[in-house]
This record gives C-alpha cells, structure tokens and sequence, in this order.
C-alpha cells in the first residue's frame, strides 16, 4: 500500500490491526467507522470518529459542496469554484471545498451547499462568479440563508431560516424517494473514504458472508426486476448463469446509456460511481465469475473516468482482486469505452462490441446468462440495476420492497425533460403516477404553454397524451397503453411540438442507428422514415398512414432484436392518440404547431417591424420585398421556407403562420 | 485480468490511432492490419460502424450539435441546418471550405436541461440560438486568423 502523508479510514488504525494483503480482514469495511474490533483501544476508535467527522463536514468544519457531474460543469461549475475560493479567501474563512456530483436538480445547476455538522445546510442554485460572493458573505458574516433555494434543516441560529423552504418541504423533494441516488450530489464521487463513511461496502462485506445461493434469494426477495428497460427478474438471471456449469463467467455493466435524452445512468454513475461497482462485485459473486467489464458510453467520458478511478481505489484497498475481505472470492473490473452506437446498449451486441467486433445483436436464445462473452455464461446489468443490488444488500430486501406495486418493487430514477418548470433526475416509488411526476415534482408546463403528451421510454417507447396521465408508471400499465417504461426518459412535449415531427425524429435516430443485420429494421425503418417525411412535407396521403401502420406491426413482428422491434412505437402511439395531427397535415396541409417548416408561411408583423430590411438583404432567394409604400413583405411564391429572415430580424417581426 | 479481453479488440487499437491523429489514416489503417493479422476489410468494417471513429481529418475546431430528444424538441435541427450554411459544408462533407471547422451531430450531452446544446470545442453553449453561434464562430474564426497572421510575420 502507498505511503500517505495523513491517516485515512482506509488505512489501519495501528499496529494491532490485523489485516493486510495476505491475510484480509473480513471486517475490514464496517471497521472503517465502527471499529476496531479485534482490539480495544479507546484512541483507536476515537480517530475514527475525528476522521468521519472530517471526512463530512472538513477539518475546519464547514465544507461546501459544489456539483460538478458533465451537467454541473456544463453550466458552469469550474468556475464557480474558482470563485468560491477566492471568496474564502478575501473574507479568511477556511472551509473545504469539495466537488461533489449532482443533486439531480438540473434546473437550478451550478448549485452549491454550505455543510456543517449543526447548521441549516443551505443549498443555492443558479449560482455563478458573480453572485456567489454574496452568497458567502452573507452565510459566513451575516449568518443569513438569504437567498437560498431551500435548506435542509432549521437551526434556529441563522437569519431569515423562517423565509427559505425547508428541502423536505419542497415537492420537488418530498415526492422523490432518495434510495438508490442517496448520495448523489452529496458525497465527492472520488472518493472512496466518502462512500465508505456513507456504508458503502457493507453490502458487499455482507453477501460475502452469505453463500451466492443466499444472495440471489434475497434479491429474490426484494423483488428488484432489470432497471434497463426490459424489466427481466434479476435474480433469476443470476440463477440461471450460476447453475450453468462453466468454469468461466462474466457479468458485465451496460453503462452505454443509449437513449438520446436520458441521463439517470450518467447521473447516478458519475456521481456515485462505487455503488454500481459494488452492485457489480455483488453480482460477479452471486453467479461465480471471475471478471466483470464496464461498458460505458463514448460520449459520456466523465462517468467512464469516475468509473475508472473508482476501480483503481477498490483495487487498491482490497476490494477488488485476489481473496476479497478473505471470503475466498476473486474478482476484477475493466472499464471499457464503446466507440459509440445505440444498438451496442442491446446485450448481445454489447457482447460482439467487447469481443472488438461490429455491434450486431444475435438470435436470442440462447441468452448470454448460457451463452455470452466469448461463449461463457454472462449476465449483462444495467447501471442503476446494479446500484440497487449493492443497496439492498447492505439495507435488507425489506427495505426496498416497502416501495412499489405488487408486482415491481422499489424505486426508480427518471429524467424529465422538454416542456417543464424544472427538468432533472428524480427516483421515485415504481408505479408513481405520471402526472405526479411531471406536474408535482417537475412544476407543469412552461409559462404561457400547455402539456399535452410524455413521450416514455426514448425510441422504443410512445407517447402517451395528457388525459392518461393517471397512470401509475410501472412495467404493466404503459405497455397496455402503447408506452413502456424503458429506461427512465420522459419528454415531456407541449404545444410548441408536433406530434407527426416528435415521430419522425426517433425514427431518423432508429434509421440511423439501426445496424442492418435484418431487412424488417434496415428496410422498415427507411420506409417509416419516407413516409413521415412526405406527410410533414405536406405529400402525405390517408393510405400513408394505414401503411404507417402496417409497416409498424410488421416490424414489430419480425425484427431480429428490440431496436427494431420497438422502432414503431413512437408512430404507432402517436397515430392512436394523435391522428387528429396526422391529418391536418395530410388534409389541410397544416402542421397545427408550426413546426413543419413545409406546411408553415412566413409573414411580416407590420406592427412590430421597424423597415431596417435587414431581412430582405439575408433572404437567399430575394423572396423579401419593399413595396411601393415601404412595407416589407414576403413573396410566398419564391419563400423556400429556410427560416433565415426570422433570425435575422432584430425585433422578432418575422412570424410563422 | 485475462488476456482475452484485453489485448486483441481492434476498436481500442483504432481509439488509440484516433487519439494520436485525430482521425484513422489510410496508413494507420494498414499497418493495424497487417501487425494484427485481422483482414483489413474487417477493421474497415469496424471503423465505418461506429460513430466515434473519423475517416477525414477534422477540422482545426470540431462543432457539434447535440441531436438528442431534449435538444431536437427546443430546436437544434434549425440550428444544425443554420450552421451548415453559414459555415458553406456542401452536402455530404463534414468540414468547412476554409478547413477550419468540422460540423457533427451528437446523441445527447447529458445536459438536456440546458437544451439546445452546441459545443464548440470544448465550449458547451447551452439554450443556443443562432444568433448566439454566429456570434461565437466569427470571434474563435477571428482568434485563429488572427494567430496565424501573427505566426506568420514571425516567420
Ligand atoms: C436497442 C437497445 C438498446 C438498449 N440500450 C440499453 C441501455 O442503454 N442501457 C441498458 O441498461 N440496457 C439497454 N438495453 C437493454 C439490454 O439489452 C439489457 O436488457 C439490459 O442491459 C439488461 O439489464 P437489466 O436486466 O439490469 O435491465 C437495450 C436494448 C436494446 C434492444
Ligand atoms: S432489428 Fe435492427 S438493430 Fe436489431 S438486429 Fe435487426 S437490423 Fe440490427
Ligand atoms: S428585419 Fe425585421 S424589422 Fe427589419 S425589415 Fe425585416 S421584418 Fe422588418
Ligand atoms: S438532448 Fe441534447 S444534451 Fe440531452
């Protein structure tokens, strides 16, 4: 092991301690803050508890927490903490400043929380250089929570607690369920000590004290089904591949977050990523494998970086590699960055991906849990899936069950973005109702605009229009209705978005990202694709749409794998509950939301313009033109409806019609 | 860790060339080929498959436009198509005339609340307007013409 200037919990407490590299500790990870053990020592168990306390609130006490997950950093956060420090600095505070992942508030990002162990914890949003003096100054030398977006507890000894909303308080709080995503955007993701304080491990440490049997039992239990889309029961996934006879075995991670829109996976990895490790370890056991790979997506780099560092830290303290906590059980990790592909999400394609191979699913079955990586038996996870495994095992399945309906348990994280008050990851009890989520948690519609559908699952799912938006979210209940329940993305689309446009664009992502193994999906999803565009382009037919969905149950029948399967369903729900749309853009030659730029005209508001002809200059086809009595106004014969003049114009006076 | 996994996945192979040249030369492509012993019609394959991989050298600075749900719906088809031409790439090219800007789309930063997102180089600029970009483009074109003008007289 390194030398390190300071003692951390990772390190043992004194010579008495007993665990080494040879000969492991099976108490070694509830040691950390609850021992020792296997001696007496007053002083030993006293430094632990200094170093816990250091660990949460800094060695001065105060600790400010920064959210710097890929969201953070995007808004932001780089510099909001270079400003935070010069902050400290001019008022010669000393706190620790630690970047920790994200909150799941996305709206409010960069945000920022003031910890200590007895103060009110204020957190902020929307914080930048230039306002986050203030803020310190008025925590620090006015003890005022002035000005926060909400605080965590009241204390009583800071100014204005009285007028800033208690978290709990807050729907966007209350209505979530924090269990698998409790400490993201609370804990530094880099830091394994940080995780260990909050129990991490002790899952781990737990299931290596049960038989693999034992462990599949209690996921059993727990009723946790595949948080990856499909829903599959994980535990008998993991029965299956242990009772295969192979000497070889993987489980891999499926981190290839595909759907173009949804980032709980990102989330949760980037900002907790030991859990899904944990959760990983967890399953490698509980099957018998040696070896286990973390596929993660190209375009997400951060939560393959996080993922790494947290490999290389379990590596370093033994929980990972030969003889795991002296349970006889070995076991390793490799991160591995896919080269970008949605379809590589699909397990056997994965599979073919980590063999260095073109990303083609195969025939199923036989399932990778009998036949997977380099033919051994595999079980694929998915992110969050896994999250939940590592938590159940250190909290019991008791726990977990007490969330959910009667047939899908415990929680699960959703991102909700498009047409809201407040987008951002939120977990929540399955079988939440969709309306809860989007109007208690999420805030209803934009200022002035109107909610009129969720699109569900990404590519694969559908739309489901307002009025069904008292479904409880699960697996059940959306398929019935034309939705699933995917991965975790919800859009939500109002009435500045069309319908036939929303469809026409996950099936150009499904046309590009179909792999083209089989003609149902290579040839469907084209034809789909031809027939959309002629109907926003205003050449559609009534026939095009019987032949929408003809084409889409066809698929659905006979695609090889589910990208294809699934490809239809965004256009066959939205045919169900939007045909009105559909045919005002085949009937009336319309496009009721003035999306489709085909079906819109352009006109000039003579009240708003002020004649600077700017746009008739940047019209390319001079379409734009000054009349004999200085109006400007557009030629509709010549407008190729490019849009450019509504850029152009400096007062906004060019207008769709 | 067994040796399987980790030695002999030609898609690592070509995300190290692409990390040392910015894009997969001919050559490269080659000589992969022939030290592995994999038919050079199959790393083709691979290479063509996945989106990171690039067959032509990138422009100086890359600009890629997110074409995730999020994005799409606030509206950065218009802004791809706005960048196309007023960056004039033909049809079918990626890069600019002037060799200094390549033009991608992208599947979802993972920012979608700050949709729509354009980054340029390692430049996120969230609720992107065109207005917005033009903007951004002419001051990093400016910034480039500039320091190779100043190169230049240096000689
Ligand atoms: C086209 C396609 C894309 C998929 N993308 C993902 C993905 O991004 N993440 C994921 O966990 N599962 C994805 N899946 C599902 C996986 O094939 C697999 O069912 C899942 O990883 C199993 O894990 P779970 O049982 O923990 O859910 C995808 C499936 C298909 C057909
Ligand atoms: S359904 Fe599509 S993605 Fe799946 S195997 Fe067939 S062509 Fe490939
Ligand atoms: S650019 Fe706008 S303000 Fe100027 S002439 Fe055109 S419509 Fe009028
Ligand atoms: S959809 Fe553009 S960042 Fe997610």
């Amino acid at each position: 092991m390194m030398r390190q200037e300071y003692w951390t919990l990772m390190d043992p407490c004194c010579d008495y301690c007993l665990h080494s590299w040879d000969n492991p500790c099976a108490k070694y990870v509830v040691c950390r803050v609850r021992g020792p053990f296997c001696h007496k020592s007053v002083e030993c168990r006293e430094k632990r508890q200094r170093r816990v306390k250091e660990v949460l609130y800094g060695s001065q006490g105060v600790r400010i927490n920064i959210g710097a997950s890929s969201c953070g950093l995007a808004a932001g956060a780089e510099k909001v903490i270079e400003a935070v420090k010069d902050g400290l600095r001019s008022m010669g505070v000393e706190a620790e400043i630690s970047a920790v992942g994200c909150l799941g508030l996305c709206f409010m990002e960069p945000f920022i929380e003031i910890r200590s162990e007895d103060g009110p914890s204020p957190i902020y949003g929307h914080v930048s250089p230039e306002n986050v003096g203030d803020i310190l100054a008025k925590y620090f030398e006015e003890g005022s929570v002035d000005g926060a977006f909400a605080i965590r507890r009241r204390t009583g000894r800071f100014k204005d607690e009285e007028r800033v909303p208690l978290l709990d308080e807050l729907d966007v709080w209350r209505k979530q369920v924090k269990w698998v995503s409790r400490n993201c955007g609370v804990i530094n993701p880099e830091s394994i000590e940080e995780y260990i304080v909050t129990g991490g491990y002790e899952g781990l440490s737990r299931a290596l004290t049960m038989k693999p049997e034992e462990v599949i039992e209690e996921i059993r239990l727990a009723g946790l089904r595949g948080r990856g889309g499909a829903g599959f029961p994980t535990w008998l996934k993991w029965k299956i591949c242990r009772e295969q006879s192979s000497e070889e075995k993987y489980v891999i991670c499926n981190a290839d977050e595909g759907d173009p829109g949804a980032f709980m996976n990102r989330l949760l990895a980037e900002s907790d990523p030991h859990r899904v490790l944990e959760g990983l370890i967890i399953a490698g056991y509980a099957i018998g494998a040696s070896q286990g790979v973390i596929f993660v997506r190209a375009e997400k780099p951060l939560m393959a970086a996080r993922l790494e560092k947290a490999v290389e830290d379990a590596r370093r303290w033994g929980l990972l590699g030969e003889n795991i906590l002296g349970s006889g059980f070995s076991f390793d990790v490799r991160v591995m960055r896919s080269a970008g592909a949605f379809v590589c999400g699909e397990e056997t394609a994965m599979i073919a991906a980590i063999e260095g191979r073109r990303a083609m699913p195969r025939q199923r079955p036989p399932y990778p849990a009998s036949k997977g990586l380099w033919d051994k038996p595999t079980v694929v996870n998915n992110v969050e899936t896994l999250a939940h495994v590592a938590t159940i095992m250190a909290h019991g399945w008791r726990e977990f069950a007490k969330y959910g309906t009667e047939r899908s348990k415990g929680t699960k994280m959703f991102c909700v973005t498009g047409g809201v008050k407040r987008t951002g990851a939120f977990e929540v009890p399955i079988g939440t109702t969709i309306r809860a989520l989007v109007y208690d948690i999420a805030g209803g519609p934009r200022e002035g605009r109107m909610i009129k559908a969720v699109q569900i699952g990404g590519p694969s799912g559908g739309c489901l229009p307002e009025r069904l938006f008292d479904l409880p979210i699960d697996y059940e209940s959306l398929q019935e209705a034309g939705a699933i329940m995917g991965s975790g993305g919800l859009v939500v689309i109002d009435d500045t978005n069309c319908m036939v446009d929303v469809a026409r664009y996950f099936t150009s992502f499904t046309l590009a990202e179909s792999c083209g193994k089989c003609i149902p999906c290579r040839v469907g999803t084209k034809a789909l694709y031809d027939r959309l565009s002629a109907i926003v382009e205003g050449m559609g037919s009534q026939e095009d749409l019987q032949l929408l969905e003809e084409i889409g149950m066809m698929m659905k029948e006979a695609a090889l794998c589910a990208l294809g399967g699934t490809a239809p369903n965004p256009i066959l729900s939205s045919l169900r509950y939007f045909r009105d749309e559909y045919e005002a853009h085949i009937l009336e030659k319309k496009c009721p939301a003035k999306v489709c730029s085909r079906l819109v005209t352009y006109a000039i508001n003579q009240e708003l313009c002020v004649k600077c002809g700017l746009c008739a200059k940047s019209c390319p086809v001079g379409a734009i033109v000054k009349t004999a009595d200085g109006h400007f106004t557009v030629d509709e014969s010549k407008c190729i409806r490019c849009g450019t003049c509504v850029i152009t114009c400096p007062r906004g006076a060019v207008e769709k019609r | 860790m067994s040796r399987r996994i980790s030695s002999g996945n030609i898609i690592e192979s070509l995300q190290n060339v692409q990390e040392k040249h910015g894009f997969l030369p001919r050559d490269s492509l080659i000589k992969l080929s022939q030290d592995t012993r994999i038919p050079l019609s199959r790393i083709f394959g691979v290479a063509t498959f996945y989106h990171q991989f690039r067959l032509e050298p990138p422009g100086r600075v890359t600009i890629a436009v997110c074409m995730g749900t999020a994005c799409h719906l606030r509206g950065n088809a218009e802004n791809y198509e706005f960048l196309k031409r007023f960056l004039s790439i033909g049809p079918g090219r990626s890069t600019s005339d002037d060799g200094l800007f390549s033009l991608e789309k992208a599947r979802c930063f993972g920012c979608c609340s700050l949709a729509p997102v354009v980054k340029i180089g390692d430049m996120l600029i969230g609720k992107a307007t065109p207005r917005e970009l033009q903007r951004a483009i002419s001051r990093i074109r400016e910034e480039i013409l500039r320091e190779e003008a100043a190169r230049e007289t240096r000689g």
